[in-house]
């Protein structure tokens, strides 16, 4: 089923895969983030019947890392990593604190530059896919000083293609109230508690409906009920193809695993900047 | 969403952070006010009028440059608190019109400013001026939008350095200074009635049409930098 070569790591995860019965654990039995894993391509035939029934093109790469390093002066943050995300992946990057996993976000989402390697999102650089994809950091990417809904209404028409200004707060409210947030609720967001300022930031970020959901810890502020509503929100959200027809991805990191199960199609694992270990789940 | 409603939706913003903070109009206020005050307590200017008129246009143009360099730091201080910046790198607007939308409220804030400044500056000074008074509404406005355009641009330039409030001024002065040369040289030959300040209008124009094209198409580079 698995193919190894010593030149470098590719993971192939596709959305036909999850279907599969068993649970498959891949760990480096040799040097982490050298190795090449590669999964049996599915026919042909598989993808045609498949994408007819999702009308997801599932061949598409949401992400494709080639050998990606990240490099803080000396402090070497990504150690070559190699992996490929097909599009409509659900994964979950579990690793110990300083293990990489938000630098790896940011690489992704164009906010760092890796030192060496290339990264590509749908293809292209990702510099290029500004609007495809959004990324909610430990941060609220929020201003303090105004409220959820002129914050996302805002926030909102940066992304929006000509709706009028009712419309965009109407979009606005809707997405705060999928979250548990009260629209009405006249408080500024620096007023707010740490979890409404997480859940905040999560309307913030489906507002733009991107193809690429990139999630820093989006859970590590919020008791378990609101941490399930989110997750029941994010599945919701991913189960949905995108308005161009592709499947949404979503790549989230945790230290709540368990918490996170549903989501996780696939766990990835970093260690000191490696790739360890891939794990195939049924979400 | 058009580039002019995008600019809007950012000038819109940052109009609303600043009436709820008004953390540059009162820094910007309480400067200018400071230096005015300040300088006009040094020497007599009743007992002085030519020589009163002769400087007052750098007085005036010196006060306002240094009040706005307090301004610009703090409007892209903003944007850096929760990371906020990083939710515009991402975002599919046009990366320019974040800048216009800033430099424009930036430039209403400065003239905000300039309209308190401007009664309580020409009392203190017992100004008189000699020339085509109208004209200042042009070199005041055009001035203005020399400084914050350039201003606006370097403050984004400079956030990512550990000492923004030192290198902001560094860069911005000696770039600067065609156009400080313009507006004070142009303000003068209002004051005093000496000379026609038409040649520095135009120099004042040259300049702002060149400084803001260049800031605008490199704005970009500037917010995707790492």
């Amino acid at each position: 089923m698995y193919h190894r070569t010593p030149e470098f790591a590719t993971f192939f995860l596709r959305n036909v895969h999850s279907g599969l019965d068993e649970e498959t654990r891949i760990t480096g039995g040799c040097e982490p983030g050298f190795y090449t894993l590669r999964k049996a391509m599915p026919t042909k035939n598989d993808l045609q019947t498949q994408a007819t029934a999702t009308t997801i093109d599932l061949t598409a790469p949401a992400v494709e890392l080639n050998r990606v390093s990240r490099l803080y002066g000396s402090f070497v943050a990504l150690r070559e990593i190699t992996v490929m995300l097909a599009a409509g992946s659900s994964v979950v990057m579990l690793g110990e604190n300083g293990a990489g996993k938000s630098t790896l976000l940011k690489v992704i989402a164009g906010l760092a530059s890796p030192s060496y390697g290339t990264v590509s999102v749908f293809g292209e650089d990702t510099r290029d896919q500004r609007g495809r994809v959004a990324y909610m950091s430990h941060s609220t990417m929020l201003y303090d000083e105004l409220t959820g809904l002129e914050n996302l209404t805002y926030f909102g028409s940066l992304h929006s293609d000509g709706a009028s200004r009712r419309g965009l707060q109407q979009r606005a409210a809707e997405a705060l109230i999928e979250v548990g947030l009260e629209p009405s609720n006249t408080r500024r967001v620096g007023e707010y508690s740490q979890g409404m300022r997480q859940r905040a930031s999560l309307a913030r970020v489906l507002l733009s409906e991107p193809d690429l959901l990139l999630l820093d810890e989006p859970f590590s502020n919020l008791d378990v009920g609101s941490a399930q509503s989110m997750i029941a929100r994010l599945l919701d959200y991913v189960a949905q193809p995108s308005s161009s027809g592709l499947a949404r991805t979503l790549l989230l990191t945790t230290h709540q695993a368990e918490l996170a199960r549903p989501l996780a199609q696939s766990t990835l694992t970093l260690s000191g900047g490696r790739l360890v270990s891939l794990i195939e789940t049924a979400a | 969403m058009n580039y002019a409603q995008q600019v809007l939706t950012h000038l819109r913003k940052d109009l609303r952070l600043e009436w709820r903070t008004k953390d540059s109009i009162n820094g910007m206020l309480f400067f200018a006010l400071l230096v005015v005050v300040v300088l006009a307590m040094a020497f007599d200017p009743a007992s002085y009028p030519t020589m009163t008129r002769q400087i007052s246009g750098g007085l005036l143009w010196v006060a306002l440059l240094f009040a706005a360099m307090t301004a610009l730091n703090q409007s892209w201080a903003r944007e850096t608190n929760n990371n906020v910046l990083d939710a515009h790198r991402l975002s599919a607007a046009p990366a320019s019109a974040l800048f216009v939308g800033k430099a424009l409220a930036n430039f209403l804030f400065v003239m905000a400013v300039e309209v308190v400044l401007a009664p309580i500056f020409t009392v203190f000074y017992n100004l008189q001026p000699l020339g085509e008074t109208w004209k200042l509404l042009i070199i005041l406005p055009l001035g203005t939008w020399a400084l914050v355009v350039n201003g606006t641009f370097f403050a984004a330039l400079s956030l990512r350095s550990r000492n923004r409030e030192t290198l902001l001024p560094l860069v911005l002065l000696p770039i600067s200074m065609p156009a400080l040369l313009a507006m004070i040289q142009a303000t003068t030959a209002i004051l005093t009635g000496e000379f026609e300040p038409t040649l520095w209008i135009k120099v004042l124009v040259a300049y702002v049409i060149v400084f803001t094209t260049a800031c605008v198409l490199l704005f970009q580079t500037i917010l995707s930098a790492d």
